[in-house]
């Protein structure tokens, strides 16, 4: 088994004894991907020397006494943070041609903590999708069944960390787009709540949805990431100051007496049998750790999904209005005027389904339409932030299946936007409450892996690293690599 | 002219605010910088750049607010205006929309008969302004330079209360002293710190609001004048020959003096507002609104009033004396570099010789070439009878053209009054007696010849002779 | 529930993106649309919107200049730039 095949967590140890070097480390992550990510499509672009460079400077660092976590781990940044002086193309033809010219705050703070970028990950473009399908680069294949999606639209991200190519990768999600992917792939996930991670140089789709997050194979992975870049940033007006716990310190607690929801109106939708039976097999663990489960009522599920699709596409409509082929990105060919300047560009940049919900944006924020769409949407958004207020006066977290179905074939729903949208259904409330979402692996249907969704109340990230933590112990889904 | 008509008048003005950065970025707001040289990455709408507001910003606007003794919102929202344009770098700009900082305000300003009318002020909210298209030719190209996207805006919107191009104009000369009193803004129309857009229709008297049209981008207050007048009567002339008035925008062009459809588009703009979520609501409460009262200056309408009181000014010259900050300033620094006595006098002096010389030169009050040390140094050498006033006048032109003292010129020249009444008297003496037909004729009944006696006495004095002994002796002689 | 052609040619107009090459997206749309209707039978009499999931104020930022001049790394990014300026085709004041 290959070293990469280890989590974060054995790596910085063994960093730490010197039993590995970080250039070592990094070059066997260039290799492994040199030599399958032909297959899988995980990354736009790959920054080999930048990442031989950081690995020195780490291994230098070290050789002086510093031994942080992270010092040295080669990890993947999804394409949606801005890398300076690295292509950063958010999945879309419209930014092939962008140099970042500056680094998002997330990768600041990682590049600080001595990771080492060793290239920037396949996406849904824009962010827009729940199987990287709709990607300008091609399709990302799911490293467990070669026919399947891996989920999106961090799908490159989770493809990697499954595949084993690095032990963690940036993401982000706006109605699910860490969760999903991190189940369909076997995988750890975390959205943090909206407002700990800056979105400063994450390219906006939904800016009042968007969170920062991690891609890893456990929750104590995610809690060695998640540290590094959690916490206030000035250049984000919507980060929120509080205080940062230690989370790795609180990956110990017992979880007896725990309060686990489970929301009824989950359960009441047509549940994959399999998937039932691997959450069935899942609350039994926690009923062995001690935890106490509880029926719990989210009576406004149904109206998420909708609430979401007037929501995000109206703020992508307005946030990607300034890709117009004027200062940087994609420009047609001998533009006739300004107005076919902006339409080809545009009609040419973005893909079908970009398109689409900034068709949908438009419509929900025109005049005439504004207070029956975005404005009843954000009513219902207060609806369902209150039922997960209610329920978390009953019980200390709310736990679901992360995904209704696992990975599916390519094509399957790619020409459905409907069908696309409705793997959401478990994840996207979280984002329109704004709370933190985790999502781990809880067993396989035929090869296929099956995620398990915990939700928080605000800023109870170590709460859910725990949880998560404290399954890992008594599970080993978390410790499955596909074959490849 | 049209007596049967009325025009309704509304303006909206667009003035920059001279905060150092922008409203959401640290980039410079420097005018005539070198074309894009101001404009970072928040200003540029790079991909995944957040903004991030500017603190002056809201207190110049709250000032503003006070300053036109508006309501202050302790809660007001940016929204986003999405349009397309090249000068409009995130295809948005961030204004206000239904949640404006101030709102419900007064201006009052003078009206020709000396009367003062009161307008409301609807809203004054913080918005981007955007950056500029230059229309020379890059071989078939325009070029775009976006140093001036992102500076801060208040945007003044009046009520339709304004009801003449002359009431337009006094409106915005008051709008335009105020804002340079509070310091909030340079006021600048040349380099685009005061931008106006009117709103002009017109009815007749007791008919409902008439379609309105709206000039855009007028920069001078003269312009302003003759583009609503323009306008007005073009707006009569179509409806009088049985047309109707489009809701459009016009541009005016002074060279033509007439206003022009701007090619309008196939339908109005749809600006789909929505608050913007990068941003939180902003929050004020008493305690920083306070702060900001209590840096306020002292506003115009008071100021004239205490120095009508404190100085016996009328009311005239106690306008003309506050009309810019710099100016009551000037005056009142010159009262005490004189001594205090005659603020009158010093009045007299500045609204006269002194605004005279500068308007002759085009200068404005803050390129006078004589400070209030100088000239309140001459003034007192007038109130000490040390010269006469009109001695004065000759140490004032000396005062402009040199850095001398009013002390060393009199010296220099040997301008010194002549008090000595025996001096007086000699010369008194030696004129009449060299113009005897003229003391017989004045003796005689012809009264104006007193006025000759005067000029030769103070010919052969160099002028220098006081004039009020002067008068006393020459009535004492001829009587 | 259907989309207008007119509606279609609307949106497209605000949003400068060309629809008439696509035959699938008005069916698209419809279809979104009908899916995102299901929210107007929500009853949220007296409910407040919602914009930001937490209870926060806008902070402010000192005004003091923190940004220098960047302009050869930003033109860089353009696709057509001359004498420091942006290029674009002419810009016939038209207004927005």
């Amino acid at each position: 088994m290959s070293i990469l095949k280890k989590s974060l967590a054995e790596l910085s140890k063994a960093l730490l004894e010197k039993s590995v070097s970080s250039v070592e480390l990094t070059n066997q992550s260039l290799e492994a991907i040199n030599n399958l990510d032909k297959t899988l499509n995980c990354f736009i672009s790959l920054t080999p020397e930048i990442a031989l460079t950081a690995a020195k400077e780490a291994d230098k660092r070290r050789s002086k006494g510093e031994h942080s976590p992270l010092l040295g781990i080669p990890i993947a940044h999804k394409d949606i943070f801005c890398t300076k002086g690295v292509k950063t193309s958010c999945g879309s033809r419209m930014l092939d041609n962008f140099i970042a010219p500056y680094n998002a705050t997330v990768v600041t703070r990682l590049n600080a903590a001595g990771t080492v970028m060793v290239g920037k990950t396949n996406m849904d473009e824009f962010a827009m999708g729940s199987s990287n399908e709709h990607s300008y680069y091609g399709p990302v294949k799911n490293p467990w069944d070669l026919s399947c999606v891996p989920g999106g639209s961090s799908g490159g991200s989770a493809a990697a960390v499954a595949a084993g190519f690095v032990t963690a990768a940036t993401a982000t999600d706006t109605g699910g787009s860490i969760r999903q992917p991190a189940a369909l792939c076997g995988i750890t996930g975390i959205k943090p709540t909206y407002g700990l991670v800056s979105r400063y140089g994450m390219i906006a789709f939904a800016s009042s949805l968007d969170q920062a997050g991690i891609l890893a194979r456990t929750a104590e992975d995610c809690a060695l990431m998640l540290q590094a870049i959690a916490g206030h940033d000035i250049q984000d007006s919507t980060s929120v100051k509080t205080d940062i716990p230690d989370y790795k310190l609180a990956l110990k607690d017992s979880i007896k007496g725990l309060k686990i929801g489970l929301p009824k109106e989950f359960f009441e939708v047509e549940l994959d049998t399999e998937i039932r039976a691997a959450m069935d097999k899942a609350i039994q663990t926690f009923k062995d750790l001690g935890a106490i489960l509880k029926p719990v009522q989210l009576p406004n599920t149904h109206l998420s999904i909708p609430a979401y699709y007037v929501i995000a596409p109206a703020e992508c409509s307005s946030n990607l209005a300034r890709f117009d082929g004027v200062r940087y990105g994609y420009r047609c060919d001998k533009p006739k005027n300004l107005k076919d300047l902006y339409t080809r560009s545009r009609s040419i940049g973005f893909g079908k389904e970009v398109k689409r919900r900034i068709l949908i944006g438009t419509y929900v924020l025109s005049s005439g339409y504004f207070d029956a769409y975005y404005i009843q949407a954000q009513k219902i958004r207060r609806l369902i932030s209150d039922d997960y207020q209610t329920a978390f006066k009953e019980v200390d977290v709310v736990l679901s299946p992360t995904s209704p179905m696992t990975a599916f074939r390519f094509g399957e729903k790619s020409s459905d936007p409907i069908s696309m949208y409705l793997c959401d259904i478990y994840t996207c409330g979280v984002n329109l409450a704004g709370l933190p979402g985790l999502s781990l692996p809880a067993g396989f249907v035929d090869t296929k892996p099956v995620g398990i969704q915990l939700i928080g109340n605000y800023f109870k990230e170590a709460q859910l690293l725990n949880i998560a933590h404290q399954f890992q112990q008594a599970t080993d889904w978390h410790k499955q690599y596909p074959n490849l | 002219m049209h007596p049967e008509w009325e025009s309704v008048i509304g303006l909206e003005v667009h003035i920059q605010l001279n905060t150092v950065s922008k409203l959401f970025s640290g980039a410079k707001t420097a005018y005539g910088a070198e074309p894009n040289t101001q404009a970072c990455a928040i200003d540029l709408g790079l991909p995944g750049v957040l903004p991030v507001l500017n603190e002056a910003a809201i207190e110049m606007a709250v000032k503003f607010g006070l300053a036109v003794e508006a309501t202050i919102a302790k809660r007001s929202v940016f929204a986003r205006k999405n349009y397309f344009y090249p000068d409009l770098p995130k295809g948005y700009q961030i204004s206000q929309y239904e949640l404006p900082i101030v709102y419900k305000g007064i201006l009052s300003f003078p009206l020709e008969d000396g009367l003062i009318k009161e307008v409301g002020i609807t809203r004054a909210h913080l918005e981007e302004d955007a950056g500029k298209s230059l229309h020379e030719d890059f071989h078939g190209f325009s070029g775009i330079d976006l140093n001036r996207a992102g500076i801060p805006l208040i945007e003044v919107v009046s009520e339709p209360e304004i009801s003449s191009s002359k009431e337009a104009v006094s409106y915005l000369k008051t709008l335009h002293a105020l804002i340079r009193y509070l310091e909030i803004s340079d006021g600048n129309m040349q380099e685009g710190s005061f931008r106006v857009d009117a709103n002009v229709s017109v009815r007749k008297k007791g008919d409902k609001l008439g379609t309105r049209t709206e000039i855009k981008n007028v920069n001078s207050f003269k312009f302003v004048e003759k583009a609503i007048d323009y306008e007005i009567v073009r707006q009569i002339d179509v409806l009088e020959s049985g047309g109707t008035i489009k809701q459009e925008t016009r541009l005016y062009d002074p060279a033509k003096n007439e206003t022009r459809s701007m090619r309008t588009k196939e339908e109005a703009n749809d600006y789909r507002y929505f608050p913007d979520p990068d941003l939180l609501p902003v929050i004020l409460n008493d305690e920083f609104i306070d702060k900001i009262k209590a840096t306020l200056p002292e506003l115009p309408p008071a100021k004239a009033k205490r120095f009508m009181t404190d100085y016996s000014l009328s009311a005239y010259d106690a306008k003309v004396l506050t009309m810019t900050r710099e100016l009551a300033d000037y005056f009142e620094s010159t009262i005490k570099q004189s001594g205090g006595s005659d603020p009158k006098l010093v009045a007299n002096w500045v609204t006269g010789e002194l605004l005279g010389a500068l308007n002759r030169a085009g200068l404005d009050i803050t390129e006078s070439p004589i400070d209030p040390i100088r000239l309140g140094g001459l003034i007192k050498r007038i109130q000490d009878n040390t010269i006469s006033g009109k001695i004065g006048k000759t140490v004032f032109e000396a005062l402009w053209e040199t850095s001398h003292t009013a002390d060393e010129v009199i010296e220099k020249q040997g301008l010194k009054q002549i008090t000595d009444s025996g001096a007086i008297e000699g010369i008194v003496d030696e004129v009449l007696k060299a113009n005897p037909d003229q003391v017989a004729a004045f003796k005689s009944g012809k009264d104006k010849l007193f006025g000759f006696f005067v000029g030769q006495v103070m010919k052969v004095s160099g002028g220098k002779a006081n004039p009020d002994q002067v008068n006393a002796l020459l009535k004492k002689r001829l009587s | 529930m259907s989309i207008e052609k007119k509606t279609l040619a609307r949106l497209a107009e605000l949003s400068r993106l060309d629809t008439e090459s696509s035959d699938t997206i008005e069916g698209d749309l419809a279809r979104i649309l009908q899916l995102v209707d299901q929210i107007q039978a929500a009853n949220t009499h007296d409910i407040e919107p919602l914009s930001h999931p937490l209870d926060v104020v806008q902070p402010l930022r000192k005004d003091i200049v923190t940004e220098e001049n960047q302009r050869d790394l930003m033109l860089d990014l353009a696709p057509q730039a001359e004498a420091g300026l942006y290029l674009v085709p002419p810009v016939i004041e038209n207004g927005e």
